[in-house]
């Protein structure tokens, strides 16, 4: 069976990152030429554009995404709120605040717990929620999954779930329940730093969890939300390798959406320091460069990043964000439990603000761009 | 001066030519500002923007859309295929109350280029069920033709992919549609300056769809304005009957009475 394993086997992460820090000048020259004649780049171009050579051109590369996200997806953003449904986890990530080595308190929502959360989130407008969990596939398995669908259905028009890794079979069950877009994050291609930041738990399978994507398009998933946790590792290694599943993913699953996100490690409980820095400027660049690499591709950003920087990379490139955020079960409508959290989220402020900070930057703030009809 | 003819659709008559698509304002103030100074009287919708209220609430972006003399058409936007454009078309009856839809089946999310065949399905399906169906098109003269013989209101072929902004790149295939439709035309998608659309309007388009360069442009209110303007213009001559095109110089004094009468 065809996986984006097969492609990634060719690739390697040493000549690859060897190979962006050679890019010169006229690469990214080149790069930038193609992609003013083109909706797409190839690898090649996207090589250029996040390597350091492509540096001194970051406002060009950022007008240009700028002018093209505006184009293809008008003077809108959409916004979601993420629920966290469980934060039980069997695995050990070394970053996470959920990790099975963390001492805290547990709780799975049940049906009344998630009753009232979705009541408190509708009541703020949002019409798109993401299910969120750690994964204890006994407790928070696909059979809680399927009980907790019909739930959030009733009031939201879309449902997105990130949540551990699942079979083919499980994603057509999640399809025919009503669930529009699976999001699962590599969080690294580098194959030798994930085994030293996942060495416990399932979520220790690198090659299972590359191909999950797959078991998605092949589940006729309608959209598949990929991304790498920055921090973890070289970023624009990372990006590349990144840039190259979607590559590979458009075309096999051409049907499919796609939605890149950016999370930048964030501190959490257990005192993990990143080892590899991703400064403001490089998120900048990847966002803008995968912009230009993708005409289409939905670029998404969550709270994890201060209200400060995100007013300032809403404009160039992203168009779906997150709100209001809690990233503790149970948050919405019984606030204050931070001994629950992932991680502490950075931009805090409340949806309406959100609202009036996008409408202020000229940008209309879309509650609803689904259909419970697409789902049927 | 003349007046030009009025456009009929679906046994509604429409003096502007110019529909508009609402899909990237910035702002619902925005939208409809653009939308007045366009002068449409066809808008369309994407459904899935819509809050449907069972208490009868009207969504803020179909008040927004509350002005005088202007049709709200929805349109499928996001569905993938026939069956799921049949169940968003029979919802959108419903809750906008008509049964206009604009037809929009674009699986390809890239490119969002139309599905002919899921396309010409949903129509028949659709035109039986008593709607009247605007389907957005590959411009592709034998599939109009077949869209038309199913009982498609209307055909809105692409002049470019949706957002492009590359004017009439489909122009030669667009002429023959336009010379063999029975249903009006309306030319839609990558229609990016007044001038694309006067352009197209010369040609013999019944109507053009705009969207991405109103809603985009520095000033939309303006930009709508001038849309409506070069609609107008591009059918007044179009009515009026266009010169042939050629290769060589033509006198603008005609020889051929030199020749008349000459011994054969």
């Amino acid at each position: 069976m065809k996986s984006f394993g097969q492609v990634f086997a060719r690739r390697d992460w040493g000549e690859t990152r060897n190979r962006i820090a050679s890019q010169r000048t006229r690469d990214v020259e080149r790069a930038l030429a193609s992609s003013r004649r083109s909706d797409t780049l190839d690898m090649g171009a996207f090589l250029a554009l996040i390597s350091p050579a492509a540096e001194p051109f970051l406002g060009e590369i950022v007008n240009e995404s700028r002018a093209r996200t505006r184009r293809r997806f008008g003077n809108v953003i959409q916004l979601y709120a993420p629920l966290y449904l469980s934060n039980e986890c069997r695995n050990i990530c070394t970053y996470c605040g959920f990790s099975a080595d963390v001492r805290r308190p547990r709780l799975t929502l049940d049906e009344a717990g998630l009753t009232k959360e979705v009541d408190a989130l509708a009541s703020e407008g949002f019409a798109h929620l993401l299910l969120v969990s750690g994964e204890a596939p006994r407790e928070v398995g696909i059979d809680y999954f399927l009980r907790c669908i019909p739930v959030v259905r009733q009031r939201m028009s879309q449902l997105s779930m990130e949540v551990q890794p699942l079979s083919e079979e499980e994603y057509v069950r999640l399809g025919d329940a009503g669930v529009s877009a699976v999001l699962v994050y590599q969080e690294s291609y580098d194959e030798a730093g994930y085994a030293r930041f996942h060495p416990k738990g399932k979520k220790a399978d690198f090659a299972y969890r590359l191909d999950t994507a797959d078991r998605l398009g092949r589940a006729e998933i309608k959209k598949i939300g990929l991304g790498a946790l920055l921090g973890l590792s070289d970023w624009r290694t990372d990006a590349f390798m990144l840039a190259s599943h979607l590559d590979y993913l458009r075309t096999t699953y051409w049907r499919t959406h796609y939605s890149v996100s950016f999370p930048r490690l964030r501190p959490a409980e257990g005192g993990f320091a990143p080892p590899a820095r991703v400064s403001d400027k490089a998120l900048v660049q990847m966002i803008a460069a995968f912009r230009l690499f993708d005409a289409s591709v939905d670029l998404v950003l969550s709270t994890r990043e201060p209200a400060s920087l995100r007013d300032r990379l809403i404009p160039i490139g992203v168009t779906t964000m997150s709100a209001g955020s809690k990233t503790e079960p149970g948050g919405y409508a019984s606030p204050g439990s931070d001994a629950l959290q992932q991680f502490e989220i950075s931009d805090d402020r409340p949806p309406p603000e959100i609202a009036s900070v996008l409408r202020r930057a000229g940008l209309n703030p879309v509650w609803k761009d689904w259909d419970a009809v697409f789902d049927a | 001066m003349s007046v030009m003819r009025p456009l009929t659709i679906g046994g509604r008559t429409f003096r502007s030519r110019l529909f508009v698509g609402t899909g990237k304002f910035a702002s619902h103030d925005a939208m409809s500002r653009a939308v007045a100074a366009s002068e449409a009287e066809v808008v369309t919708v994407a459904l899935k923007r819509v809050r449907v209220s069972a208490d009868g609430e009207v969504d803020s972006l179909l008040r927004a859309l509350e002005l005088p003399g202007v049709a709200v058409v929805p349109n499928t936007s996001g569905v993938r295929d026939a069956r799921e454009a049949v169940l968003a078309a029979q919802l959108s009856r419903e809750a906008l109350e008509t049964n206009w839809v604009k037809l929009e089946i674009h699986p390809d999310v890239r490119h969002l280029l139309p599905d002919p065949v899921e396309t010409l399905r949903a129509t028949e399906i659709l035109a039986r069920l008593g709607f009247v169906v605007l389907p957005y098109c590959s411009a592709d003269p034998i599939l109009c033709k077949r869209l038309e013989d199913v009982g498609a209101a209307a055909v809105m072929p692409l002049a470019a992919p949706i957002g492009s902004n590359r004017g009439l790149e489909t122009r030669s295939m667009l002429e023959l549609i336009v010379a063999q439709s029975g249903v009006p035309v309306v030319i839609d998608a990558g229609l990016g300056a007044p001038s694309h659309a006067a352009a197209a309007m010369e040609l013999g388009a019944d109507a053009v769809l705009v969207n991405t360069a109103i809603a985009v442009a520095g000033d939309s209110e303006a930009m709508a304005a001038a849309f409506a303007e070069a609609v107008r213009s591009g059918r007044r001559a179009y009515e009026a009957g266009l010169g042939g095109v050629g290769v060589t110089g033509v006198a603008t004094s005609p020889t051929d009475g030199l020749v008349a009468g000459l011994e054969e």
